[in-house]
């Protein structure tokens, strides 16, 4: 696991050549999964929906690499890629959805729903430009490994881990109660 | 690179996520634009943890992604017990609630 950076690992701080590789790396992600991301939400077949919503999580993991965040990337492509997707997929085999395009996915009123999106983005743009307005990340930042984030969890928030726990517990029992068949 | 880049990256995703939940008729494709908003809210986290250099907003991220399952888990129940009970899961004709 502690190789996925190896370029940030090699030199304790980033060179300027390296940092613009990087960059262009994430603009290129960024495009494809904003791209497959308006595809999900437009797309008139459920099942290509699941699919680019595959492409989505696959560049936030990547995302998360180019971050540093090694653990959160392993655990997105395990958890959402690996299990979210096919709970997806068995919910829109098991609802019978059509094979091919369907024509009744939309309300009718799309153009509030445009509206609502539109107006959200303005205004959080607006308040990111007016807060962060040209702040980098930290040239000499770190990878924050596995190791730190098992002591982060087993020490410091331990009792939200153990929430999590629990709640997940829950949510089990609750789905098999709710899906049962009596 | 800027931190900037990665928060404008998150808000375009989060809204093209609420946009689907608005618009969409189909439960499970509703459920899918949830989980787009949440992989939103993560970027956040990583981004800010990268930022600050602390390691609290992976650690938070990783407890979005395990709430995000459960999530999903009860959601789908949810849908296919409205599916098995009406056989549609169009989400505008689950309006029993409305007076």
């Amino acid at each position: 696991m502690s190789g996925i950076l190896v370029l940030a690992q090699e030199t304790t701080s980033l060179t300027s050549t390296e940092e613009w590789v990087i960059n262009g790396f994430f603009y290129v992600v960024a495009l494809v999964a904003l791209v497959a991301a308006v595809r999900m939400v437009t797309t008139s077949n459920v099942v290509h929906a699941a699919l680019y919503l595959l492409v989505v999580l696959a560049s936030v993991a990547a995302i998360y690499v180019i971050l540093g965040a090694e653990f959160a990337a392993a655990t997105q492509v395990l958890v959402y890629v690996g299990a979210i997707m096919v709970l997806l997929l068995f919910g829109v085999m098991l609802t019978r959805a059509k094979i091919g395009a369907e024509d009744d996915l939309d309300h009718e009123q799309r153009w509030i729903g445009a509206l609502v999106a539109t107006s959200l983005f303005a205004v959080m743009a607006y308040s990111l430009v007016e807060a962060f307005d040209d702040q980098t990340l930290p040239v000499d930042r770190q990878v924050q490994g596995t190791q730190q984030v098992a002591d982060s969890i087993f020490s410091t928030y331990i009792v939200p881990f153990e929430a999590i726990s629990l709640l997940l517990l829950a949510a089990l029992i609750g789905a098999v109660v709710v899906a049962r068949r009596d | 690179m800027f931190l900037n880049q990665f928060l404008l990256f998150s808000a375009l995703l989060f809204c093209i996520g609420v946009y689907g939940v608005l618009t969409r008729k189909n439960g499970v494709l509703v459920l899918m634009s949830i989980e787009l908003i949440l992989n939103a809210v993560n970027v956040n986290m990583v981004a800010f943890g990268a930022f600050n250099d602390d390691i609290s907003g992976q650690v938070f991220a990783l407890f979005i992604i395990a709430v995000a399952a459960a999530e999903v888990g009860v959601g789908l129940a949810i849908v296919l017990l409205i599916y098995r009970n009406r056989r549609s899961i169009d989400v505008s004709e689950a309006d029993l609630l409305q007076g």
